[in-house]
């Protein structure tokens, strides 16, 4: 059990809200969040629709184990077409709404059609309604959420919503929920305002039971805790420094990609990394960062919250921002500040904060404004283009003004907001985009780490850390070291953590926790919440059955093999310096093998004999 | 030897293990709106803040009460509420000067922290070490050490999660 068992199915356009039963032989097979959300969409959607019509369908998600006592039992995610890519877009995110969801009795919201008028939907356990947003619709997350809770006076309401970039048609907002946690790649943001839903607002009294078997289930998830505790990347290194421990890390190894992509390490790495994060300011004596923050059940606490200075140029005389907010992520810190050059800690702070305060993707983002700092360098954009600023690589001034722009979508913001494939090809430069399937690239250069690029390619939601993160295994030894450079063996590694991954993304639990646990911690946790018999070969055949299942939805919205492929940079120019100088990424020596041990045709279809297999 | 919950804000963030825990061990389910601990987000200080009933001696909630369905334990000190007694007519949470004492509209009855008969799964379930079950009588002496070793301004330790003994990890039925 743990899954409550009830889906609500929101129709805008007709204004009906009506609850129905969870389709429980689907949720034996796809286990919840991701996987069973997927299977939903692929039911009801046409993969051919265009993503941004009525005809898309938008699915809040959460997993069993969301809202229980297991470890990052918070997660949830957003399910939909993606209107960056084409494909399937699945984002998942932690804060406190997922588990407030079920704690409302909810597994799953499907959000279907399009309201005449903007709406939000409010959740007050079994109690739903749509609720006229117009004096919400174009303000900020922050706006909203503050709005919300003042009209509600309930400190404990939970809020996710879009901001203005999602209003005004940014192909990667995402959906923001308890202020600076995001569901935030693929442009489920984008859909979710395409629909005229502003807000999800829920509360939930209900609690979480229904557990199969209590006294195991607290064992497990106790023995979880205690390994993750205890394994230094989840017991030291993530709350200390967060994701940002690894900046320094992957610039060490010459592995992280820098302006545009073009070089693989950068020498400011050190004045926007985790550490740098700690360390006192010279203007005001106080650090970046204030405190770290777990998410909803996470006993990790990998969470940044930072406090900007006050006299920084972009903030100085903006009050807003001088209380505490969600602070700089690896991910975020790479793409606003290494790809693009800048190395002012306070302005990708600031930039971060934008991101959050009107929701839209840090890593599309940062990667698109640092193509068209490529292209302003070689003066295909000009400051005619840009509203008079300065657009070169490092410019911090370049960077706050990009954030501003792409946030209300004014100006050259309404460019940046297509993402780095439409802009790079509107000014004649395809190959300038560094993008797989036209979501751009996070941090980590598969020149310098081989078996991503693998991941990056096969992807199922276009270039993506999260789908296969083999930086795991290739740099950090988990669960055993490979080497980075070299081919052999990525194919199988990558597919093994496709497939766990996506049966974790499914749980209700966060990836992270993979630092440390296995699926041999993981599965007993499930197990013991869960009705059915869930081990680690069935939690391995449920992430095959779900990745498989992503794909021939992909295959169906008329992506090919030929889609499978990385930018011509990275399989062409070689790394300038550090251990893979000399080196590009060489994909095509680890494609074939893949889609072999996939079970898919030299093409990258599916066989016949792999749908059967997998009962697709 | 008589216990207390020490409550140390600098160490929470916010996970709500707490909650989970206490709502379980006494509701049966996972749902932290039936906490009788809280935690509240301050965000922007960027702070979080566990907080429940302390158990005060001359207990207000205790004297108020009309039909005196809030006892002492002498065993654990913790002011307890008899659920076969309470009338829920709510003077207790008039009276409780910190708000700890709550009623519960699914029952009917106020609810307040009882220190789970001595084993508070709040404590045993925090990873940060924000909550924890100590002798009564020394709740500052932590405090007091870190003063008299007069540590530098500015150490990171508020930071770094307070790391326990990882045995004591999470309540185990």
């Amino acid at each position: 059990m743990s899954w409550t068992k009830n889906v609500l199915r929101v129709d805008l356009t007709s204004r009906n809200v009506n609850r129905e039963p969870l389709n429980m032989e689907w949720a034996q097979e796809y286990l919840g969040q991701r996987g069973l959300a997927t299977r939903y969409l692929v039911e009801e959607v046409d993969p051919m629709v265009d993503a941004l019509s009525p005809d898309n369908k938008l699915i809040l998600t959460t997993g069993p184990l969301t809202g229980t006592m297991a470890s990052t039992g918070g997660r949830y995610s957003v399910v939909t077409k993606s209107p960056l890519t084409g494909a399937v877009a699945c984002s998942n995110s932690g804060g406190y709404i997922g588990a407030e969801l079920k704690a409302a009795g909810w597994d799953m919201i499907i959000v279907e059609g399009s309201a005449p008028s903007p709406v939000y939907l409010y959740l007050e356990n079994d109690h739903a309604e749509l609720v006229d947003a117009g004096e919400i619709w174009g303000t900020s997350v922050w706006a909203t959420d503050q709005w919300l809770h003042t009209r509600y006076q309930d400190p404990l309401l939970r809020i996710a919503c879009v901001g203005r970039a999602a209003e005004q048609g940014c192909l990667y907002a995402g959906v923001i929920n308890d202020l600076y946690r995001a569901a935030g790649r693929s442009g489920v943001g984008t859909v979710m305002a395409s629909k005229n839903l502003k807000a999800v607002a829920c509360r939930g009294t209900l609690g979480v039971g229904n557990i199969k078997d209590p006294a195991r289930f607290l064992t497990a998830t106790a023995q979880g805790k205690q390994v993750l505790a205890e394994n230094a990347v989840t017991g030291q290194g993530l709350p200390t420094y967060g994701t940002q421990v690894l900046m320094n890390v992957i610039n060490e190894m010459g592995a992280l990609p820098t302006r545009n992509m073009r070089e693989v390490q950068f020498e400011g790495a050190h004045k926007i990394s985790g550490e740098a994060m700690h360390e006192p300011r010279a203007t005001d004596g106080k650090p970046n960062l204030t405190t770290n923050a777990a998410c909803f059940g996470c006993t990790i606490a990998c969470g940044r919250i930072s406090t900007m200075d006050q006299g920084h140029f972009t903030i100085e005389h903006k009050p807003q921002y001088w209380g505490a907010s969600g602070g700089l992520e690896y991910e975020a810190a790479w793409a606003l500040g290494t790809d693009t050059g800048v190395d002012d800690l306070e302005a990708l702070t600031y930039a971060n904060y934008l991101c959050n305060e009107d929701g839209f993707d840090p890593i599309s983002f940062g990667s698109t404004v640092a193509a068209a700092m490529e292209l302003y360098g070689m003066g295909v954009i000009t400051t005619e283009d840009t509203g008079g600023v300065d657009f070169s690589f490092g410019s911090a001034k370049a960077l706050a003004r990009a954030a501003e722009m792409t946030a209300t979508g004014e100006g050259f913001g309404k460019v940046l907001g297509m993402g780095s494939r439409r802009l790079c090809e509107k000014y004649g430069h395809p190959d300038l985009s560094m993008t797989v399937k036209s979501q751009e690239f996070p941090a980590y250069d598969p020149r310098g780490i081989q078996g991503m690029g693998l991941a990056y390619a096969t992807s199922n939601r276009g270039a993506c850390h999260l789908r296969g993160y083999t930086v795991a295994s290739e740099v950090l030894g988990i669960p055993e070291k490979t080497d980075p450079l070299v081919t052999e063996g990525k194919a199988e590694l990558v597919k093994a953590f496709q497939d766990a991954t996506a049966a974790v993304d499914s749980s209700g639990l966060c990836i992270f926790t993979t630092f440390a646990w296995t699926l041999d911690d993981i599965a007993p946790q499930i197990d013991a919440a869960c009705e059915g018999d869930w081990n680690m070969d069935k939690l391995l055949e449920v992430g095959e059955r779900i990745w498989n299942l992503e794909r021939d939805f992909n295959l169906r919205a008329g992506l090919t093999g030929k889609d499978d492929t990385l930018p011509k940079r990275l399989r062409k120019e070689a790394a300038n310096v550090g251990p893979a100088k000399g080196m590009v990424n060489e994909l095509e020596q680890m494609l074939p093998r893949y889609y072999e041990i996939r079970g898919w045709t030299p093409d990258g279809t599916i066989t016949e004999e792999t749908r059967t297999r997998l009962g697709l | 030897m008589l216990k207390a919950l020490k409550l140390e804000p600098q160490h929470c963030t916010g996970c709500m293990q707490c909650e989970m825990a206490c709502s379980y061990e006494n509701e049966g389910v996972f749902n932290p709106a039936k906490s009788r601990i809280k935690v509240f987000t301050f965000h922007e200080a960027g702070r979080f803040a566990p907080y429940t009933c302390t158990q005060c001696e001359e207990a207000w909630c205790m004297h108020a009460c009309p039909v005196e369905a809030i006892t002492l334990n002498a065993q654990t000190g913790a002011k307890e509420v008899a659920d076969a007694v309470c009338v829920g007519c709510k003077v207790c949470t008039i009276a409780c000067p910190f708000g700890t004492v709550n009623y519960n509209q699914a029952t009917g009855k106020v609810i307040k922290c009882d220190l789970c008969g001595g084993d508070p799964w709040c404590a045993k379930a925090c990873p940060t070490g924000a909550i924890t079950w100590t002798d009564a009588d020394q709740t500052g002496f932590q405090r007091m050490y870190a003063w008299a070793q007069q540590s530098p301004a500015g150490e990171a330790s508020y930071i770094l999660p307070q790391k326990k003994d990882p045995a004591a990890y999470g309540p185990s039925a």
